[in-house]
């Protein structure tokens, strides 16, 4: 399952990437594997995506939240 | 001004650095480039408890030392370079206390530079509201350095700051954070001893950035790629690795220093406000909200200021004209420099209130999400959702929008946007549109509410709009991408604005504005007028003589006659014989020479226009007196047909052609500033010409 998947205010717990370079810059941003991430909200045209994670929130795009699988 | 300790400010966007900078040096400080890059440079100057002036350089916010955008890149060379003399001596990391482990990653990697460096403590207060609870003496005794708490907002701890500035030691304290050298061992060793370092971060970071570093020689840098073959060294996987050994030791670190309530208070309350400002529908409707206040206040806040600064400058001329002795050089500073300064000064007003909105739009943290809102539609043309701050600020002026597409990370949305910004109607264009308007639409209202003259505005203002949009769809298949596009972005929390923060910017940005735009339009102003003031050979002689016979001066006012003389030299002056040489390519435009001299006049800026309109017809030689000039605009004939000069397929043709031609010659200098490449400039100054003529014909000829 992918992040990409989760409705609002679903969470999840970060296993791997599927992206070497979309996930150095993920990890940098604190989404590392074992962290856990709640989706926050849904921009309203569909994409991006708010995710809150490691005590903030980050908006990524749909297909960047699809590199990130979840336990 | 010479300083005794250089410090530098680096932390995460959105903890307050900017807030901090300003509490620490006031006013007191300059804005310039970083040598060789358009980075700007913030550097001020405080005075340290002990006596000594120390120099704070602003550099940049990121998240790691890791660049992602042209910003960023900066962040690393400044700490790394030891040689240009502007590497800080101190390195103070701001850290937001109500997020701290992201924050940390940063001070980790700056810290293992072996830099010098203490830390700021932000927003303790907030942290403490939101039931954080920091154990400030426990973190600063693991890391081994100052840690000082500080609230930006309400200058607290600012006093705390400097001593601990000033007792900082030359020699670094802080504890290693990870063991760096098993991230690539024998590359580390390799790369240390080739370049004669003993520190093994900055030997990694060499291996990771030596491509970008200006301070390293082509050898060094060609030796580098070597030895990272040699070892089979993957960047990003290292950094991989790096990023959650750094993470490992920041959990250890928090964990029993730090103690978070299950949810933030903060978090919440910021919660509420997204469900309202990001709905799907208010969300839309409250944007459009805030764009349409933002430019009725940027034309109603700035009129007065405006005729203000208009009358001092014709005040100034007056005075400089009783002054100065009569003769070329009195007319050349008069008319040729002060005339120019007033073209630039003139715009401080519009400048400063947009800056003043985005300031506040940035500040609050609602422009993050307006672009988390956009970024789908952006992406389609080919733009990104970061795109949206710098064609709203088209509206005011395409110069300082240009430079503020810095922020966008992906370099082809960054040159669409760049190339496209100045389509959108910015305030140099209202003068000519608002004369134009005035001449042709009838000024009543149909179905009662709607202004026939307001609607013909609006009608351009939504025509740049749609051809920028229009235009960048187009460059989405003319350009390569250099990178994959991204849009990993911080939802920062909802603050109010901080009021210093929106007047350092306003000034800011208006000094920025004055000093690299005014430079070209003052060149260029120069250059017009000596092409309209001077005429080859005798001409001018020539009419003066013979204007100054019997006939002329018994029978016409003096006033008059100097306004016939002075509408026939400008026809015989450069700029006259310019005019009349490039009408046959203006005529399918419906265009005569006189418009063709406007035309070339208003290249430096288009508001010019209204005053060669002016000289050109010959009114009381006062550009300001709009409703003058239109009178005679309005009496203007076709010497051939006795028709109406200006017809509404003329004066929309014109419109057309001033909507998209690229007749400023400030931006073609800042796209060029941004881009470091003439081709840049010369391909957007080609495309907008192609398609001001393209316009101009098609709508002078549908409507004739």
């Amino acid at each position: 399952m992918t992040l990409s998947q989760l409705e609002i205010g679903e969470t999840g717990i970060v296993k791997e990437f599927t992206d070497l370079e979309m996930s150095v810059k993920l990890m940098e941003m604190g989404c590392l594997p074992g962290e856990e991430i709640k989706v926050s909200r849904i921009a309203p045209l569909g994409d991006p995506i708010a995710i809150h994670v490691s005590g903030y929130q980050l908006s990524l795009r749909k297909f960047e939240a699809s590199t990130i699988i979840l336990q | 001004m010479k300083a005794d300790i250089r410090v530098a400010l680096v932390g995460n966007p959105n903890t307050g650095k900017s807030t901090l900078f300003n509490a620490l040096t006031g006013l007191n400080q300059k804005i310039g480039n970083f040598p060789g890059v358009t980075v700007d440079k913030k550097v001020g100057f405080t005075q340290l408890p002990d006596g000594r002036r120390a120099e704070i350089i602003d550099l940049p916010g990121t998240y790691s030392l890791y660049p992602k955008s042209k910003d960023e890149s900066i962040v690393f060379s400044i700490l790394a370079e030891k040689t240009d003399g502007l590497s800080p001596d101190l390195v103070v990391v701001i850290l937001d206390a109500t997020n701290l482990k992201r924050n940390l990653l940063l001070y980790t990697q700056v810290a293992d530079l072996k830099i010098p460096v203490i830390i700021a403590l932000n927003m303790s207060d907030l942290a403490k509201k939101a039931g954080i609870s920091i154990n400030v003496n426990e973190i600063a005794k693991k890391l081994g350095v100052p840690v000082v708490p500080v609230s930006a907002r309400k200058s607290e701890g600012i006093t705390q700051l400097k001593d601990a500035i000033s007792y900082a030691n030359k020699v670094t304290l802080q504890q290693d954070t990870i063991d760096v050298k098993a991230i690539a061992p024998e590359l580390i060793d390799a790369i240390s001893k080739e370049i004669d370092s003993n520190n093994p971060y900055f030997a990694l970071q060499l291996a990771h950035q030596h491509e970008t570093l200006k301070f390293l020689t082509p050898q060094q840098s060609e030796r580098i790629e070597e030895l990272e073959q040699k070892f089979s060294f993957h960047s990003q996987k290292a950094q991989g690795a790096e990023t959650i050994a750094r993470y490992s030791f920041i959990n250890d670190l928090l964990y029993d220093t730090v103690k978070t309530p299950e949810t933030a208070q903060d978090e919440s309350y910021s919660n509420k406000i997204d469900k309202i400002l990001t709905h799907r529908v208010f969300g839309f409707i409250i944007f459009l909200g805030i764009l349409l206040f933002m430019f009725q206040a940027i034309f109603a806040w700035s009129e007065y200021p405006m005729s203000l600064i208009e009358s001092l400058f014709v005040w100034i001329q007056g005075g400089l004209r009783d002054i100065l002795p009569a003769g070329p050089l009195a007319d050349l500073l008069i008319d040729g420099v002060v005339a120019g300064l007033s073209g630039v000064m003139v715009f401080i007003p519009q400048i400063a209130i947009l800056f003043a909105f985005i300031s506040i739009l940035e500040d609050t943290g609602y422009m993050a999400r307006v672009t988390f809102m956009m970024d789908k539609i952006m992406r389609k043309v080919g733009l990104n959702g970061k795109s949206v701050v710098p064609l709203i600020g088209g509206f005011a002026c395409a110069v300082p929008s240009i430079m503020s597409t810095r922020t966008i990370e992906n370099w082809k949305d960054r040159m669409i946007t760049i190339m496209v910004t100045p389509l959108v109607t910015c305030s140099a264009r209202l003068p000519v549109y608002t004369l134009l308007i005035a001449l042709v639409v009838p000024n009543r209202n149909i179905w009662w509410v709607f202004n026939l003259q307001g609607l013909a505005l609006t009608g351009m203002y939504l025509l740049s709009l749609v051809s920028a949009v229009i235009v960048a769809w187009v460059f989405k298949f003319v350009l390569k991408a250099r990178e994959r596009g991204y849009f990993i972005m911080e939802l920062p929390v909802y603050r109010m604005p901080r009021w210093n923060n929106v007047i350092y910017s306003m000034y800011e940005r208006a000094k920025t504005f004055v000093l690299e735009a005014g430079k070209v339009i003052i060149a260029v102003s120069v250059i017009l007028w000596v092409l309209s003031s001077y005429a080859p050979g005798d001409r001018f002689e020539r009419i003066e003589k013979k204007y100054n016979q019997p006939e002329y001066t018994n029978n016409i006012k003096p006033a008059d006659l100097e306004r016939v003389v002075a509408s026939q030299k400008l026809e015989n002056s450069y700029a006259g014989i310019l005019g009349h040489a490039i009408e046959p390519v203006i005529r399918p435009l419906g265009f005569d020479w006189k418009i063709g001299i406007a035309l070339i006049t208003s290249f430096a800026a288009r508001e010019v226009f209204v005053g060669t309109m002016a000289t050109i017809y010959s009114v009381d030689g006062d550009a300001d007196r709009i409703e003058s000039v239109q009178q005679k605009m309005r009496n203007a004939k076709n010497p051939q047909t006795g028709q109406p000069v200006f017809t509404l397929a003329v004066a929309f043709s014109l419109m057309m052609f001033y909507a998209f031609a690229m007749q400023c010659a400030s931006t073609v200098a800042v796209v060029y500033r941004e881009t470091k490449d003439w081709r840049w400039p010369a391909a957007q100054f080609a495309y907008m010409t192609v398609l001001a003529y393209a316009a101009a014909f098609l709508v002078y000829h549908l409507l004739k």
